[in-house]
């Protein structure tokens, strides 16, 4: 890229627009995967008796539909970046890139 | 400390068995199982002629190392569900629930949420800036030579590491489910994997990776609703019967004390995910696909596909319980003479092969063993692709050649890596037939996590990386994952045999991926030269690319 085209996509609005957005759900989403982990994991080390808490008169403890929530969590967390990045971020990146031709 | 030593322990043994993939102890050699053997080769001389019709596609060096960018998300997602869903995830976390119950969830729940991080912070901008091999994004507005060199050597010896413990579990899980000699099976599973790759490159590869997940996929799928139709597929129904038999009764609903101790359970969470974001035959995956949208689209099948194995995996261990730990047809006699507990044949890694056999009689349990060796032999590929890659494409190609190459000189050297490596691994893996390899798999990831991915994420995040920042804080991070290891309770006092290990954690990546960030930032600030000043100002480029993709490597035409 020329020093002209970096300095049009760095003073496009469009491109400001896609790096503040995608860059803040991108790391809000990984936070929320990592407290969501993490919180697990301490339970584990410190409270371990916790998650074998009996959900009613049966054997079933409530930590089995919480580790099978992760996994869910996990999935959908991909799925929930994945429609919108492939809808509204790349729409943007291609306007960007678009404009970019427009100047060349 | 010491008692909380003495808590993680099992913790650490038993991972180190789930990692390592390998079947542990002795190995009986079993009678020749012929139905398995048949549909073993029904998918060798499958996978063989995929090679044939991938090796008439691939003739330049894109098409070698990225199948020419032309697999789709979909593909690649299940192709990279191939790579990591091992033959050790498989055999070791089914058996673990066997034996523990609950705890095998947590192994599994760390294995896989790596993944959604990899695609909010990665996966994208890897696809932007790369061409072949992660290196091309470390490297991107850094001094070639070194830092190639540097990922280069992480690459290779993490996949060296792997390798090794691929082929010592192959050889035993062979011997075991095939009744085939050792040495014979670890010779054959090698120059497979040499002929899919060389010929094939990795078109061959990715195809051998999707067969293998979808044959995994189904074979675990109906295996875990046999288990549940026994119950009307009420969880509650099957559990209860799970916790009437299993020794431990209750326990087994919750977390055993195996995690205990919290620096070893955030140290571990960290190998798991920054190494698997540090794994180079993964990252390769994402230049398979034409675009960002692509890549995105991989990671979220390629989660939900593990995701979906790993919830399997949870039914068949407690289906094992139920099915097969009372069974007297599955139960070791000769050990339970001795020792008097009742162990099943082969150990505990093989419940999930004893349930193949008591839900779908000889047949099914051919069919699983053939799924099980095709495994290795998919994962095995992989990993080879990608070390020869580092060799042809970062050390020859850009440091010894300094980038002056023509494809076909390339490819040629690519061609030899792999063979050349091959024969390295198939004398690694009878070399190591005896030896404790508990570590290996724990070194593979501390390497990728601790050297690999931070000079991979900060080339990507950090405007103020330079060279010298890097080549240093990355070394500095290899180093002290490998002396961690080597001072830490396997190597020290299990391997060299010393009363109590230097550093008391397995897991050394909390530290070291420490060491390597700190060690990073420190000599990127402090380096005042010119060469570094036009590394940051070359950092606005690169991102623009990273963030558009303006620029990109795109799909081949054909």
């Amino acid at each position: 890229m020329t020093k002209e085209q970096i300095e049009h996509v760095r003073n496009n609005p469009k491109y400001q627009k896609l790096v503040k957005e995608r860059s803040k759900f991108a790391w809000t989403l990984s936070i929320i995967m990592l407290v969501v982990y993490y919180a697990f994991i301490l339970t584990i080390a410190f409270d371990p008796s916790a998650l074998g808490t009996k959900m009613g008169d049966g054997v079933m403890t409530i930590g089995i539909p919480i580790g099978i929530a992760i996994i869910i969590i996990a999935f959908a967390l991909t799925g929930v970046y994945v429609k919108r990045a492939n809808s509204e971020f790349d729409e943007l990146s291609r306007q960007v890139k678009e404009e970019l031709k427009d100047i060349a | 400390m010491k008692k909380l030593l003495l808590l993680t322990l099992p913790f650490l043994l038993s991972v180190a068995a789930v990692a390592s993939g390998a079947i542990e102890g002795e190995i009986e050699k079993q009678p020749l199982n012929i139905s398995a053997i048949v549909m073993f080769l029904v998918f060798v001389a499958g996978t063989l002629g995929i090679t044939y019709w991938a090796a008439k596609r691939t003739k330049t060096a894109k098409d070698f190392y990225t199948a020419g960018g032309g697999i789709t998300g979909f593909q690649n997602g299940l192709a990279i569900a191939g790579d990591y869903m091992s033959a050790a995830s498989f055999l070791g976390i089914s058996g673990l629930v066997y034996l523990a119950g609950y705890d095998g969830l947590i192994y599994s729940i760390g294995f896989l949420v790596g993944w959604p991080v990899i695609l909010f912070l990665v996966s994208e901008r890897l696809r932007n800036l790369g061409k072949y091999t992660f290196a091309d994004v470390a490297a991107y507005r850094l001094k070639q030579t070194p830092i190639r060199t540097l990922a280069a050597l992480g690459s290779i010896a993490t996949v060296i590491l792997y390798l090794i413990a691929q082929m010592v579990g192959a050889g035993k899980l062979i011997q075991l489910l095939f009744g085939l000699p050792y040495e014979l099976a670890v010779v054959l599973v090698g120059t497979l994997m040499i002929l899919y790759v060389t010929f094939g490159g990795m078109l061959a590869t990715t195809w051998v990776q999707i067969i293998k997940a979808v044959l995994l996929l189904s074979g675990a799928t109906f295996m875990a609703l046999a288990v549940m139709s026994h119950f009307g597929f009420s969880l509650e129904a099957m559990f209860a019967k799970a916790v009437e038999v299993h020794p431990k009764h209750q326990a087994i609903m919750a977390p055993g004390g195996l995690v205990s101790d919290p620096v070893s359970a955030i140290s571990l969470g960290i190998a798991l995910m920054f190494g698997t974001a540090g794994l180079p035959h993964i990252l390769m995956r994402f230049f398979t696909v034409a675009d960002a949208k692509e890549a995105r689209k991989s990671v979220f099948f390629a989660t939900g596909f593990i995701g979906y194995f790993y919830i399997l995996t949870f039914i068949i261990g407690f289906g094992a319980i139920i099915m097969v730990l009372n069974n007297p047809e599955y139960i070791d006699h000769a050990k339970a003479m001795v020792n008097g507990a009742a162990p099943i044949l082969g150990g505990k890694n093989m419940a999930a092969i004893h349930l193949a056999h008591a839900v779908g009689g000889n047949f099914f349990l051919g069919f699983i063993s053939a799924v099980a060796f095709a495994t290795i032999l998919a994962v095995v590929s992989g990993l080879t692709l990608a070390g020869a890659s580092a060799i042809s494409h970062d050390l020859y190609a850009n440091v010894f050649r300094r980038g002056s190459v023509d494809e076909a000189q390339e490819m040629k050297v690519s061609k030899i890596a792999t063979v050349i490596l091959g024969i390295i691994t198939i004398f690694l893996g009878i070399a190591f037939e005896k030896q404790n390899i508990a570590f290996v798999v724990g070194l593979a990831f501390a390497i990728a996590a601790s050297a690999n991915f931070p000079v991979l994420f900060l080339s990507m995040f950090w405007k103020n990386l330079t060279t010298r920042g890097a080549v240093i804080g990355g070394s500095l991070g290899l180093a002290t994952a490998v002396l961690l290891v080597i001072l830490g309770p396997i190597v020290w006092v299990q391997i060299f045999g010393n009363a109590e290990a230097i550093f008391p954690y397995k897991y050394p990546a909390l530290f070291s991926v420490t060491v390597a960030f700190i060690g990073i930032w420190f000599f990127s600030i402090t380096d005042k030269s010119a060469d570094a000043q036009k590394e940051r100002e070359a950092f606005e480029a690169q991102d623009i690319r990273s963030q558009t993709g303006i620029g990109a490597e795109g799909a081949s035409s054909h």
